[in-house]
């Protein structure tokens, strides 16, 4: 796969969050603002393409049995560099992302690209590969955020652009739930016609 | 995976790998110690200038605290030309609709509440949220006002505060903390 | 008296995949059916219990004691990730018909995000030990409980004729929305 094939296909054709549903959890969590979609989206991908650099390099002297902790390991580390940086220099996001910030160590899709491609692949591949589904899981994160925000406090970026309340709903819990479940909808619909229709 | 899984191998990897990342994690919180304790430092610093009037003192130098029934309390006196001019009172509820709020009163010598921010709340957003001054002028009805006069429960509960609509609770907690930090510094903390 | 309110929050007023966004991944993926449905959250009941036991036994024993909180993530999934493998190979001796039952969804409650996430949140929340315990119980059961809901209407909705882009994981997404709007209802009732 040649390197910008490997780079987009954690946009659109194999999305984290859209087409493999991984990362779900802060998919759902975070997504209150367009702010707190992009801190958090970055903060995962930092940490994806860092492990699965790191992984990648180390695989030839983890034996296969302790795979899995040493991943988990490796991608905690990351997980808690990002969660000290943050404090120390971005205390706003630090505390609007709050608990889901250590949480990025169990993201299914952290775990999942190391196990699936960073165990079988060379360095800049795997560094690659990870850039290319953190950036994909943050493109997801900042349209459910979009979508919420804006109908929700009628806000982007935190700025208002109506007066007086949104549509309280979206951002709260069952409005994440919708959001997301209509995005994917409209995902398969766009996919669908865009591989012929039926 | 190159190497066979042997205990031996299994074992010493592992190790090898924890030491290796709590190396790199000490290093890590070594480098952001620091530019954390500053954060969290410059945040209070703020919480207190805004709530109290111009002062030549450092209050956080002069800081004390007070056990109280659920908590600790803290003064921040503030002082301009030796002369005391207010002190800001670190205060808390644990009665808010999601879990615990903290709250900076600026009170006034005389008593009077002069200002008030939001340290640290989780309330719902777009209801008890607006407990926080940018957000509605629920905060505002408290400024300047001497509770002595100014009962701080709702109007529900026969007092003189008007709750945030749909939001009762975040409301009574709010006024719960100021409660708190008022009573304490009734007591006689004034220096 | 207080336990039991804690239980009530947690299994209603806040629960864990349908207010606090936590256990969504295995929330889609196992609840197509009651019986896997059930299984899982055995294992999540059994797990989160006992690690957030062992979790806070190590925050406060090691952890804080030496002054390295800031290796709690990693120390904590750790103890997670062992903890669940432990249980694997007890259960395969002890009830080879559960473990078998089971089946794929034991190891991946290691990635489960509620082990984890009620972990971190007891200390944040400032618990003791028999605090923490009970919450990390009546989160399970909260997490079961909405997950036994859930399958049993997914497994109705399997006999609908429901819109293509709509099949599947999106018709759960709003299902699900709908729970939580359902379980807003509660909010309130713990004061």
């Amino acid at each position: 796969m040649s390197l910008w094939a490997n780079f987009t296909k954690g946009f659109l054709k194999e999305n984290p969050v859209f087409i493999l549903v991984l990362g779900t959890c802060p998919a759902l969590a975070v997504t209150t603002s367009v702010s707190n979609g992009i801190g958090m989206g970055l903060s995962t991908t930092f940490v994806l393409a860092m492990s699965n650099l790191v992984i990648s390099a180390l695989k030839n002297f983890i034996p296969d049995k302790v795979r899995i902790p040493c991943f988990i390991v490796v991608i905690a580390s990351f997980v808690t560099i990002v969660d000290l940086v943050m404090a120390g220099f971005f205390q706003a996001i630090h505390a609007q992302l709050g608990i889901f910030i250590p949480l990025i160590v169990v993201n299914c899709i952290v775990l999942g690209r190391a196990e699936a491609f960073a165990a079988k692949n060379g360095l800049l591949a795997s560094f690659v590969d990870g850039l290319g589904m953190g950036l994909g899981f943050t493109l997801a994160l900042t349209i459910i955020s979009f979508f919420r925000e804006a109908l929700g406090a009628g806000a982007f970026l935190g700025h208002k652009f109506i007066r007086g309340d949104g549509i309280l709903v979206f951002v709260l819990a069952p409005g994440a739930f919708f959001v997301f479940g209509y995005v994917i909808a409209i995902v398969n619909r766009i996919n669908k016609m865009a591989s012929g229709g039926k | 995976m190159a190497k066979p899984s042997t205990f031996a191998n299994m074992v010493s990897t592992l190790l090898v790998i924890c030491l290796a990342s709590s190396a790199a994690l000490g290093v890590a919180y070594e480098l952001t110690k620091e530019p954390i304790a500053k954060a969290i430092l410059a945040k209070k610093i703020s919480a207190v200038e805004q709530v109290l009037p111009s002062f030549d003192n450092d209050p956080l130098e002069e800081a004390s605290s007070v056990s109280v029934d659920e908590g600790v309390l803290v003064f921040y006196p503030a002082k301009k030309k030796g002369k005391f001019v207010g002190a800001a009172v670190e205060t808390f509820t644990r009665k808010g609709f999601s879990g615990e709020i903290k709250l900076m009163v600026g009170l006034l010598p005389d008593g009077t509440i002069n200002k008030i921010v939001v340290v640290q709340a989780s309330e719902t957003p777009g209801l008890g949220d607006k407990i926080a001054e940018e957000k509605s002028d629920f905060a505002k009805q408290f400024f300047g006002k001497d509770p002595s006069t100014f009962i701080m429960k709702v109007k529900k509960d026969g007092g003189s505060v008007d709750a945030i609509t749909a939001a009762t609770i975040s409301s009574r907690a709010f006024c719960d903390a100021v409660t708190r930090a008022y009573d304490a510094y009734k007591r006689g903390f004034k220096r | 008296m207080e336990y039991i309110l804690m239980i009530v929050a947690a299994v209603f007023v806040n629960n864990i995949v349908l207010t606090q966004f936590l256990g969504i991944c295995p929330f889609l993926g196992v609840s197509k059916r009651l019986s896997t449905s059930l299984g899982m959250g055995g294992g999540v009941i059994f797990v989160m219990t006992l690690s957030t036991v062992m979790t806070y036994l190590a925050q406060k024993y090691v952890l804080v004691p030496l002054r390295i909180e800031f290796m709690q993530t990693i120390v904590y999934i750790l103890v997670i990730a062992a903890l669940v493998q432990m249980v694997e190979i007890i259960l395969k001796k002890v009830s080879p018909a559960l473990y078998q039952a089971l089946g794929v969804y034991l190891p991946l409650i290691t990635t489960n995000c509620t082990i984890l996430g009620v972990a971190i949140l007891v200390i944040r929340k400032d618990f003791n030990l028999i605090q923490s315990t009970v919450f990390a119980a009546a989160n399970a059961l909260g997490f079961t409980f909405a997950l036994i809901l859930f399958s049993g209407i997914r497994e109705r909705l399997e006999l609908l004729n429901v819109p293509e882009a709509m099949k599947g994981i999106p018709l759960a997404l709003v299902l699900a929305g709908l729970l939580s709007l359902a379980f807003m209802g509660f909010s309130g009732i713990v004061r």
